[in-house]
């Protein structure tokens, strides 16, 4: 039954979707400015008809209604009824529809929030996001469809991988996509804005909201995966360069880049083109990075189950997006004379994105170049954790300076700065260093470098908040919470403890200025797995002080899986963080433990950091 | 005044960290292994016996005097490149690891010459 | 100027984007087939039954030797075994068993249930041996020929086709 609505459904937005391009191309006939209220109705019961789509499928989640491949495959009845629903995206085809959702919910409020622009830049960018649109229910109807039945209709699903039974998890990616997917609104923006030749700070005006609120959520949505990452995975980390991390890490990148240069072109009306670029670049990485991630190319911890087929299908979407988009560019845009005053603002926002590309690029090259060697040379090789971070450190400590400096200088005037303030603010920031380095005794010149360059930020951004008449709270706020990022991931990467050991029931181990001990493991049953629970006292030989920390071993049913959780103690001061698993054929059992020093602090961070996108997602409302 | 301040705490915050020169770390290394039965985990991260038996191997080889370059060099000839986490600079890596360079100084000529273009102009 | 950027960016695309579809055709696992055609290195591998060691030369007059690293505890080991034992009886070629992180008793029950393929029987019971020879998981099996050259390497357990595959090989030089 619930499979044939649902495939009722997508038929349906399939033909709504198709008769608003119709529409929208009889509408470009007409002279007038006004846009077919028919368009408006239909564009409504578009979203309407995908949001119902979707909660069908949610709802047969809910009551596990097993005659749908999709949900025998990927639920269970004895699953906690939050990780029935959170199973609807958490497998391809139903994060496929969150997709469309997304797609058809912000072509709607693009068409009825940008009244004031012209109504060919508007039917356009409508009739881009629509075929997109369509590209996407077509994929999903015929390759993906999370509608189709099964039968005989089984009697019990097969449950859904238990380290994604989470709650980070189950938010993670409808955040992801308002960022991600929430980009091809600008993609078909930029795209009408070419064709229709509607340039300059107007088309900025039009597509600035929705780049800052994509990059907002789009940051949040990469913090909740690192996240479930640090504790879920169990090694400790929250950023391991994964090819499936760097899939998010990749347009917010591009974000980043194009909602700077946007300021140039609202200010200034130049970098047109460039934004342009940038604006096609979002979404192309976007739909490169589903490609890799569903396509099973690439080796990685979060692989979805493959299909070849898939690949086939997004690759080729991929590549006629990349060439229409490419050809429309070539034949259709109208150079702009770009002017830029060194020393001036823009000129450091143009620096800002010649980082952006750098990172980019060196992110992207990372994370393809496996790919290509294996294609070309039939060599396989790893690109990991080293390359990445001995190639961008370096290169962040000179992009912080400049991100310090950039805002201290005006629009267009060629001012010299205030030396003497810088001076002093490098003199504090060194003092900070100075004071750290005392306290945690060694490290290395890298690091040295990395918390100055920081605390220069931060320091400087503060100093502006106080300086200026009128300051951009956020601006200023996502600002110095990037220098704390760096800050803090700087002393948790170089002051982290870990401790690697076997230890068996009753056993006692010292190292260092810790003693550990085994107390006891306890079995016990849950709903749906059983655990082992250690029970490990670390006592600190120094303070006297003694912890208790829990990690599990569970073994879940459905499907049979072993996971190991990870025991963490957070404070404002650091992390304790352990995980405990067996050691096959013997009675020890493998303890890691790290002490990692203000960890929580990255977290709040990167909260804050997109606390200010949407800060200044308010502000631009108001002022418009 | 200030530029004598801020020399020496800046010579100051330096020195402690001199003479620093550990010897080989063994995580170290192992971060850098990939385990290969394993999805997209190192060595160090894993408890599988292939982990556990190169951490035995990566101790001995240790112990034999070898330095990390030459360990990466063993077990890369019996594993391939794949094991490495960090590509190895040969001909075929070049690309990988000049390209985001060549990026670096390009995009800097061509902020440069947009600003000299200007200033030519005014 | 500007019409040879733009045809480079297209080709640029097409080359990323063909990549890709090649790659779509290729599969993601890992193997170390590329150790096929190179020498072996120094064996030494500790008898099982005493403490003699076992070097190069003693597999330098036989036409062929299968290395197969195995252990009583590995479940796939019991799958190839009937595998192993048929091979047994082919002349040309000899099994090297290589008993991998096992205990003694149960690597000698496994052998008494399921019978004794081996010609050479070592041991290996730390595991470190194996990365000499590229094992990763057991059970692997490595075909070498009398200059102790790598001709094939099976990773997982041998089928029936593999076993077929060795006969040819083996019967056909």
């Amino acid at each position: 039954m619930l499979s044939n609505t649902g495939n009722f459904l997508l038929i349906l937005s399939i033909l709504f979707t198709s008769f608003i391009i119709y529409q929208s191309f009889a509408c470009l006939k007409k002279t007038n400015d006004i846009i077919f209220k028919s368009i408006y109705k239909i564009s409504l019961l578009q979203s309407t008809t995908i949001l119902i789509c979707f909660f069908t499928l949610v709802g047969a989640f809910m009551v596990s209604d097993f005659s749908l491949i999709n949900v025998y495959q990927n639920s269970h009845t004895l699953k906690p009824i939050f990780y029935k629903i959170s199973g609807t995206w958490g497998n391809h085809e139903g994060s496929l529809l969150l997709w469309v959702i997304i797609l058809t919910i912000f072509s709607f409020l693009f068409l009825i929030t940008n009244k004031n622009h012209p109504k060919n830049y508007r039917i356009n960018t409508l009739i881009i996001q629509n075929i997109l649109i369509l590209g996407f229910l077509f994929f999903i109807l015929f390759n993906s469809n999370p509608f189709s039945s099964i039968s005989p209709i089984p009697k019990e699903g097969l449950g859904l991988n238990p380290i994604l039974q989470d709650p980070a998890l189950a938010i993670h990616p409808p955040l992801l996509y308002v960022g991600f997917v929430g980009s091809s609104i600008y993609f078909s923006a930029a795209m009408a804005s070419v064709i229709t030749n509607y340039s300059g700070k107007f088309f900025a005006q039009s597509i600035k909201s929705w780049v800052i609120i994509s990059w907002s959520f789009q940051t949040l949505g990469i913090l909740v995966g690192s996240i479930w990452a640090y504790y879920e995975l169990g090694w400790g980390g929250f950023w391991f360069w994964d090819p499936v991390e760097n899939a998010s890490l990749l347009p917010w990148f591009a974000m980043t880049a194009l909602l700077h240069s946007l300021l140039v072109l609202e200010k200034r009306n130049i970098l047109y083109f460039w934004s342009i670029i940038l604006c096609l670049l979002t979404f192309t990485l976007s739909v490169t990075g589903t490609f890799l991630v569903r396509s099973g190319i690439l080796n990685s911890v979060h692989t979805f189950a493959n299909d070849p087929s898939r690949g086939i299908y997004i690759l080729s979407f991929l590549s006629l997006m990349i060439f229409a988009s490419v050809y429309i560019l070539f034949t259709k845009y109208k150079p702009t004379n770009d002017q830029i005053n060194s020393n001036s603002k823009e000129t450091f926002i143009l620096i800002n994105n010649w980082f952006m590309m750098f990172y980019l690029i060196t992110v992207l090259l990372g994370t393809l170049y496996p790919i290509f060697t294996d294609a070309i040379s039939n060599n396989k090789i790893s690109v990991g954790p080293p390359f990445y971070n001995s190639v961008i450190i370096p290169v962040v400590i000179i992009f912080l300076f400049f991100m310090a400096i950039g805002p201290k200088v005006r629009w267009m005037k060629n001012e010299f700065l205030n030396f003497k303030d810088l001076l002093k603010i490098i003199v504090g920031a060194i003092t900070v260093n100075f004071i750290i380095t005392y306290f945690f005794k060694s490290y290395s010149l890298i690091s040295n470098l990395i918390i100055i360059s920081s605390v220069f930020l931060i320091i400087s951004t503060i100093s502006d908040a106080f300086k200026k008449p009128k300051i951009n709270f956020a601006r200023i706020i996502s600002h110095f919470s990037f220098g704390f990022l760096i800050f803090f991931i700087g002393l948790n990467h170089n002051f982290s403890i870990e401790k690697d050991f076997n230890l068996k029931l009753g056993e006692t181990k010292k190292i260092d200025n810790y003693n550990f001990e085994l107390k006891d493991l306890k079995l016990q049953q849950y709903d749906n797995y059983k655990a082992v629970i250690g029970k490990i006292q670390i006592s600190d030989l120094s303070t006297n002080k003694k912890r208790t920390l829990n990690p599990e071993i569970r073994i879940y049913d459905n499907p049979q899986t072993l996971t190991y959780e990870a025991s963490i103690k957070t404070n404002f001061f650091r992390d304790y963080y352990l995980t405990m698993s067996n050691i096959d054929r013997s009675d020890y059992y493998n303890i890691k433990f790290q002490e990692k020093p203000l960890m929580i602090w990255i977290w709040i961070s990167v909260v804050m950091l997109s606390f200010g996108g949407f800060l200044s997602f308010i502000r631009n409302a108001k002022n418009n | 005044m200030k530029i004598k301040i801020f020399l020496t705490i800046f010579f100051i915050s330096f020195n402690l960290n001199l003479g620093s020169n550990e010897p080989i770390v063994e995580s170290k290394i192992h971060k850098n292994l990939r385990c290969l039965v394993c999805q997209g985990q190192s060595i160090a991260d894993s408890n599988s016996d292939f982990a556990i038996t190169l951490k035995m191997v990566v101790k001995d080889l240790i112990k034999d005097g070898k330095s990390e370059d030459e360990i990466y060099d063993f077990l890369s000839e019996k594993y391939g490149d794949w094991i490495l986490y960090n590509p190895k600079l040969n001909a075929g890596n070049l690309l990988l690891w000049s390209l985001p360079y060549l990026v670096l100084v390009f995009g800097g000529v061509i902020i440069v010459f947009l600003i000299r273009k200007q200033s030519k102009k005014t | 100027m500007q019409k040879i950027i733009k045809i480079t960016i297209i080709f640029l695309l097409i080359f990323i984007l063909g990549i890709f579809f090649l790659s779509l055709n290729k599969s993601s696992n890992y193997n170390t087939e590329f150790l096929v055609g190179n020498k072996l290195g120094e064996i030494e591998l500790v008898s099982f039954e005493d403490d003699s060691v076992y070097t190069n030369d003693d597999f330098k007059n036989n036409s062929f030797t299968l290395i197969n690293f195995w252990a009583s505890w590995c479940a796939p080991c019991r799958i190839e075994h009937p595998q192993l034992m048929e091979l047994s009886k082919e002349n040309n070629i000899k099994i090297l068993g290589v008993n991998f992180k096992d205990k003694k008793i149960n690597a000698l029950k496994f052998l008494k249930d399921l019978g004794d393929p081996y010609e050479y029987l070592t041991r290996d019971s730390n595991g470190k041996q194996s990365v000499n020879f590229g094992i990763y998981g057991i059970p692997e099996s490595i075909l070498i020929d009398n200059k102790l050259t790598i001709i094939k390497k099976f990773v997982g357990p041998l089928t029936k086709h593999d076993l077929n595959n060795i006969i040819e090989i083996i019967n056909n030089l």
